[in-house]
């Protein structure tokens, strides 16, 4: 199955589970169903609580806002998740607040979901991972879409935590199949992390998102038949708070997407830096998108984002030296 | 024909509302005072002048009815819950604080009363209650206090948008005093805010004066309308007597004197001088003693979660 079909099944399945809950989000009725077709099917099945919208980031993410602390949930489907800069004061100064801003824990049973990330030719403002901006907001968690979590119980687990969740889509994984690693990796999901790993004990350990997982398990493919490096990759489902327990050893690198600076990999770093600092070879490594803007022409934008090859690069010159 | 009238008709009030709103009066006066004596932490917004206005409409909303507030919203809460403890305990941080003194005076949860701190951002929030309401509990409505200066935020429109979209019951309450914060209406806001509401196909009644008994009946059967899904914008034309926070008031005396001859409180002095000032020492004997009491409360506690 195709993770855009698991999603859309996941939906389905919590739509139909939930009463309470209502999605939200632009040209999401059928037929169109949404402009990545997650939604498709969903106005059909539950009419009246499937609504589209008017073009209103901020607006729609208040709306949910709204029905969370009334009783209800909601999803939010941000159309391409760059636009989500204009839902920020909802969830930062309102929905992540509301948490505890008020004395009392105030339930707020609400997903925010953005589809992310380049490789499409959409260009600068439809091709960005803006996880980065969302990092260290209290009350706010994140969660990306993996192609080894079942995105159903990513789902129930999100809208059981109580506070407002955004959940990152990389644009790229709809296409692909869940949950294939071909041997010699093997993969297996515990406590909300998977880890894809080889029989023997590995070289280095990588810490990455779901959207950049493939390209993650393609370049440990490459480094393994060409170089000999063993490596783990864990995917946690939940970016932030980040709670992974990273296994020893002596190398460990951080891959996302995001372009440079203020990355979601320094959070993580800091957090092994702290936790293993004696067992590292040297400091946590991250591999990222230049610090650039997502050109469109497809030449331009290969230049800038992170890809198989970098990531093999990088991680043949810290082990080998 | 019908503003003229209710202007006219200052002292048209009961020595229920008019102790209500006496209280609130006494109560942001108390809160400068002990500003000005260094007890206070923050900054505070004092709805001075503004007093009658949710005491207006509090008959006219319910117990099923949600009540957003904003930065002024020190009287909307009094009117609501008639609780000077409760709310001076959360701007002193003392026990008894209603959001045990996280939430401060511009952010307030209790039951159906919400406030946040930021312009505009409650009316997206009133929309999704409302369409809550809406399905869940048909004929209760969502009321969210505005100012002028408020229009500037986008969000409001696409509030709007979607509240006359999607017929919610939505009663906006617009206390337009004429300023925000040291910015004159004729400096922020082209056009009007009934054209505004208008664009959107959205009613407006704008009132003026403090007949509150003329001001419910005439609303009444409006609010009765938005509960049926006719959303309503209700603008008040009002004065702010006081500052923006503290002491940050830039305006000219002229100005200040106008706010201050228009002051309800003003009229009705002058129509019942005894009577109201009777009524003026016994809020103020209330005040002192609710903030004598909660000042010697110990400080509030809150565990993280």
């Amino acid at each position: 199955m195709r993770v855009a079909e698991d999603l859309n099944a996941a939906l389905h399945a919590v739509m139909d589970r939930q009463q309470d809950l209502y999605l939200l989000g632009e040209d999401v009725l059928d037929p169109y169903g949404g402009a990545f077709k997650i939604t498709k099917g969903l106005s059909t099945a539950y009419p009246g609580r499937v609504l589209t919208t008017p073009i209103s980031e901020g607006a729609i993410t208040g709306v949910a806002a709204g029905l969370a602390p009334a009783g209800d949930r909601a999803i939010v489907e941000i159309m391409f998740g760059d636009f989500a800069a204009l839902a920020f004061d909802q969830l930062l100064n309102f929905a992540a607040k509301s948490v505890s801003m008020y004395g009392e824990p105030v339930p707020m049973r609400m997903v925010v979901r953005c589809p992310m990330g380049g490789g499409r030719g959409y260009g600068p403002t439809h091709s960005q991972s803006l996880q980065k901006h969302f990092v260290g907001i209290p009350g706010l968690a994140l969660y990306e879409v993996s192609p080894f979590h079942d995105n159903l119980a990513v789902f129930e687990e999100m809208l059981a935590r109580a506070e407002p969740c955004v959940l990152f889509e990389d644009k790229v994984l709809y296409t692909r199949q869940m949950h294939q690693v071909d041997s010699p990796f093997s993969v297996e999901v515990s406590g909300g992390v998977a880890r894809v790993f080889l029989d023997d004990a590995p070289d280095c350990v990588i810490v990455a998102p779901g959207g950049v997982a493939h390209r993650v398990v393609a370049a440990m493919r490459s480094l393994l038949l060409e170089e000999e490096i063993g490596c783990t990759l864990l995917v946690p489902s939940r970016l932030y708070p980040f709670d992974v327990e990273v296994p020893a050893a002596r190398h460990v690198f951080v891959v996302e997407e995001s372009t440079a600076g203020g990355t979601w990999g320094a959070e993580v770093a800091h957090h092994v830096h702290r936790r293993h600092w004696d067992r590292l070879a040297g400091p946590v490594t991250l591999i990222h998108s230049a610090d650039s803007v997502i050109p469109t022409a497809s030449h331009l934008e290969r230049e800038v984002l992170v890809d198989e090859a970098d990531i093999h690069r990088v991680i043949r010159k810290v082990v080998r030296g | 024909m019908t503003s003229l009238l209710e202007r006219a008709a200052a002292p048209g009030l009961d020595d229920a509302d008019l102790s209500l709103m006496l209280t609130i009066r006494a109560f942001e006066h108390k809160l400068l005072d002990l500003f000005g004596e260094g007890r206070l932490n923050g900054t505070t917004h004092t709805c001075l002048g503004q007093e009658y206005v949710p005491v207006a409409l509090e008959p006219l909303l319910g117990p099923a009815d949600h009540v957003f507030s904003n930065h002024r919203g020190h009287g909307h809460y009094l009117a609501r819950f008639r609780d000077p403890h409760g709310l001076l305990a959360e701007i002193m941080g003392r026990e008894g604080a209603v959001c045990r003194g996280v939430g401060g005076s511009q952010h307030i949860r209790r039951d159906r009363y919400l406030s946040t701190g930021v312009q505009g951002e409650s009316l997206p929030v009133a929309a999704g209650v409302a369409l809550h309401l809406s399905r869940a509990e048909p004929g209760a409505l969502a009321c969210v206090y505005i100012g002028d200066g408020t229009f500037g935020e986008g969000a409001v429109y696409e509030a709007l948008n979607l509240i006359a979209l999607w017929r919610l019951p939505v009663l906006v309450v617009v206390e337009h005093n004429g300023i925000a914060q040291s910015t004159p209406t004729a400096a922020h806001l082209a056009g009007t805010i009934a054209g505004r509401a208008a664009a959107f196909g959205i009613g407006h009644e704008r009132v003026e004066g403090f007949d509150l008994p003329a001001i419910r009946r005439r609303l009444g059967p409006l609010v009765a309308r938005v509960r049926e899904g006719a959303p309503l914008v209700v603008e008040f034309a009002t004065h702010r007597l006081g500052p923006h926070s503290k002491g940050d008031d830039t305006r000219s005396a002229e100005s200040v004197r106008e706010a201050r001859d228009a002051d309800w409180l003003a009229h009705c002095r002058a129509a019942r001088p005894e009577h109201v000032g009777r009524l003026e020492r016994e809020a103020r004997e209330r005040v002192d003693a609710v903030a004598a009491e909660v000042a010697a409360r110990p400080p509030s506690t809150w565990v993280r979660a």
